[in-house]
């Protein structure tokens, strides 16, 4: 079986703290990671080729040279195979530019039976990835998979609702976009962390590489567009009630019986 | 392709600086000028006004988008129940399709749903666009996806809204993926542009740090997903007419690749935070799960329903179901409580817009206070028993 693991390397968007005075992000220090989701979906991968053989997993990222981290990390979790598309044509991409790259590389990779995203990825919360890849490569998706078994050609997966989940049968070839609920990513053994660095390598592409239209990726292929950027104002200050005591509590109280909030 | 600062015409106003959201803009010698970290997305170049930046771009064809006209929203259903989230993007969709002067389609799949059509009519819909067959009883995403582009393709909406469900957030990217057009995940505000008539799309970004305001230019439909609880319905109007299109549905069980063999419903309660009127939520500053219990009881008094931070949701003091926030529930209760939060942007993004924000905090400089309507400062284990006390005795009176 042959699984494409897309992952992508964001910020600890939990470690991204504001500058008060100019409004802008401090980034500098802040650590880069893999995106939460896309690490589920690695170690459901990599349980598949705990329990089975031949399964060969590959780690598909697009981004800057930095984002190597990313893929040795999980060449050192497990995974066979690293490939980075890095340009500079690919910037400023938006979800659809940034998955019509990740389709080119995969039809490049050229066989895969399951494809893997995360659901979302932290720094834009958008989800969207996934599908479009789906749609793209005109394979069927499940989405918030939160519990999933192979048998022969199938795979039977819980994809999670609001209220509950459903238990939905794909045949593969599939995408399918993990949550957290998953599974506990495996942390990655000295060894593992050796071999990334000394005996695996990263195939590095190009735009040109993976033979990808230039009118379809980076921003000028993007269909949206970022028209302007901006802090949000806080609303304006309100009443501070003076005290911490009985009599605070009740000032408080009549207040809002006054305004016929209670 | 790309971002270029011409130097000559740069004043040194460090604008741009707090414009762009990558740290990708430095001075040097009085001038701005570009690192590494610049990834070309433009946020800089309506920052300056010297017109010193400019970023760029292929002369694209433009296309003919006139031929797209009127705002459809996705009228979500489970079971034969419509979603809160369909009035929600009605109540929205109002809006626009009234600033641009066109009119507002639901959009409605499902097998014997006729019956909700009235539904969405009185809470503001011109016209419901009904598609009714046996395989779109559930929801899948390639039935769903091939009813909607085809419609899609012969109708021509300028805008699709899309309800930010797990099913919405499965169902707008395939579709918008089909139609070549972009899609802005989480919209918290839609605005039309006052010139070019196009979606304002402003979502938070970066973590939530940022707000950023997205158009689709050169593509059509303008598509965008609003997470549930964000906008605000209409009130129900019984009076209201409108039409309902009943379009024949082409569909094959081969064209769905999935089976849905079954839906299981969670046996936990639902907490409904986005319907409560009150809500009292606890954060870090509870030190321990057993502070939950008198948050429950200040909500229980008050007949409402307890939320959290993130963080104590990672704490583990809670379930994720009760978080509010960027990545929780967005709520608007007549009365939201804040005990011991401290209020991070991604927390009053899920709040703010409560119609009364208590807080309660020993650290007067918590800026949850800057949100909040009414302030107290102190101790939440003093505070919220005098509450509680308090509450019993107005509701003996
Ligand atoms: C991408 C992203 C998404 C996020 N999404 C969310 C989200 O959806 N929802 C969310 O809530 N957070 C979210 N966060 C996390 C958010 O940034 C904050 O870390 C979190 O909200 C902090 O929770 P808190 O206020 O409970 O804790 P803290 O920030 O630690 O605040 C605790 C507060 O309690 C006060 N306190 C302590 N003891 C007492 C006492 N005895 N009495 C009274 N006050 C006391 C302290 O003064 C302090 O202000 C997100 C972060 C990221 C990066
Ligand atoms: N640049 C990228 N490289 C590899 N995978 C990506 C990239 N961007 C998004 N993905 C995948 O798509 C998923 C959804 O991302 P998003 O649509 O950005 O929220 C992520 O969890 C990743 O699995």
């Amino acid at each position: 079986m042959k699984i494409i693991v897309c992952i992508k390397q964001v910020p600890d968007t939990n470690e991204v703290k504001l500058d008060p005075k100019t409004g802008t992000l401090i980034r500098d220090g802040v650590p880069s990671i893999i995106n939460h989701d896309d690490m589920n979906a690695l170690e459901e991968a990599l349980k598949l080729k705990d329990r089975y053989e031949d399964v060969e997993i590959t780690v598909l990222t697009m981004g800057p040279p930095q984002a190597d981290v990313a893929l040795r990390e999980a060449l050192a979790m497990g995974a066979d195979r690293a490939i980075l598309v890095s340009d500079r044509a690919v910037a400023g991409s938006d979800t659809w530019a940034t998955s019509n790259t990740l389709t080119a590389a995969i039809k490049k990779i050229g066989s895969y039976d399951m494809i893997f995203c995360g659901r979302q990825a932290i720094d834009g919360d958008t989800a969207q990835v996934g599908p479009q890849i789906a749609e793209k490569l005109d394979l069927p998706q499940v989405t918030y998979v939160q519990k999933m078994e192979v048998k022969g050609d199938t795979v039977t997966v819980q994809r999670a609702l609001e209220d509950g989940y459903e238990i939905i049968d794909v045949k593969m070839p599939c995408v399918l976009t993990a949550i957290k609920e998953l599974n506990s990513p495996r942390y990655a053994s000295v060894s593992g962390i050796f071999d990334a660095y000394r005996e695996k390598n990263v195939e590095v592409w190009s735009a040109k590489d993976i033979e990808v239209d230039l009118a379809i990726i980076g921003l000028n292929g993007s269909p949206t567009n970022v028209r302007r950027t901006f802090t949000p104002d806080p609303k304006g200050k309100g009443t501070m009630i003076p005290g911490c005591d009985k009599g605070t509590v009740c000032e408080l109280f009549n207040i809002l019986k006054e305004k016929h909030i209670i | 392709m790309g971002v270029k600062i011409f130097s000559e015409k740069c004043k040194g106003c460090k604008l741009c600086i707090k414009a762009c959201p990558f740290n990708a803009i430095v001075m040097k010698d009085g001038k701005a000028v570009l690192n590494d970290n610049c990834t070309g997305c433009g946020a800089c170049e309506t920052s300056c006004k010297f017109k010193a930046i400019i970023v760029e771009k292929v002369e694209k064809e433009t296309k003919d988008l006139s031929g797209y006209k009127g705002v459809w929203v996705f009228a979500e259903q489970r079971n034969g129940k419509l979603m809160g989230t369909a009035f929600e993007l009605i109540g929205e969709g109002r809006k626009l399709a009234d600033k641009l002067g066109v009119e507002l389609s639901a959009v409605l799949l499902g097998y014997n749903v006729a019956g909700l059509t009235d539904e969405l009519i009185h809470h503001g819909a011109d016209k419901v666009i009904l598609a009714e067959h046996p395989e779109l009883k559930l929801y899948t995403t390639d039935g769903y996806t091939k009813v909607i582009t085809d419609l899609v393709n012969s109708k021509k909406p300028e805008i699709i809204l899309i309800g930010a469900t797990n099913i919405g957030r499965d169902l707008g990217p395939r579709i918008a993926a089909r139609l070549d057009t972009g899609l802005t995940a989480d919209c918290t505000k839609l605005e039309i542009d006052d010139e070019q008539k196009i979606l304002l799309q402003t979502r938070p970004a970066f973590g939530g740090n940022i707000m950023a305001t997205i158009i689709t230019p050169n593509h059509r439909p303008q598509m965008a997903t609003v997470r549930p609880g964000v906008m605000k319905k209409m009130s129900a109007d019984s009076s209201r007419k409108g039409i309902v299109d009943k379009v024949d549905v082409v569909l094959d069980k081969k064209d769905i690749r999935t089976v849905v063999k079954e839906v299981v419903k969670s046996a936990k309660q639902a907490v409904n935070l986005i319907d409560a009127e009150v809500i009292v939520s606890g954060g870090r500053g509870l030190g321990n799960p057993e502070g939950f219990k008198l948050i429950g009881e200040l909500a229980a008094e008050l007949g409402g329903v307890v939320g959290s931070s993130r963080a104590a949701v990672d704490s583990g003091w809670i379930s994720q179901d009760h978080q509010v926030g960027q990545t929780g529930k967005t709520v608007r209760p007549k009365i939201y409580i804040a005990c011991g939060i401290s209020g991070a942007i991604q927390h009053l993004a899920g709040m703010q817009s409560s119609d009364c924000i208590i807080a309660v905090n020993k650290n007067p400089d918590a800026p949850i206070f800057d949100v909040a309507d009414y302030g107290i400062v102190g101790d939440l284990y003093k505070v919220i028993p005098m509450m509680v006390e308090e509450i019993k005795k107005v509701k003996e009176a």
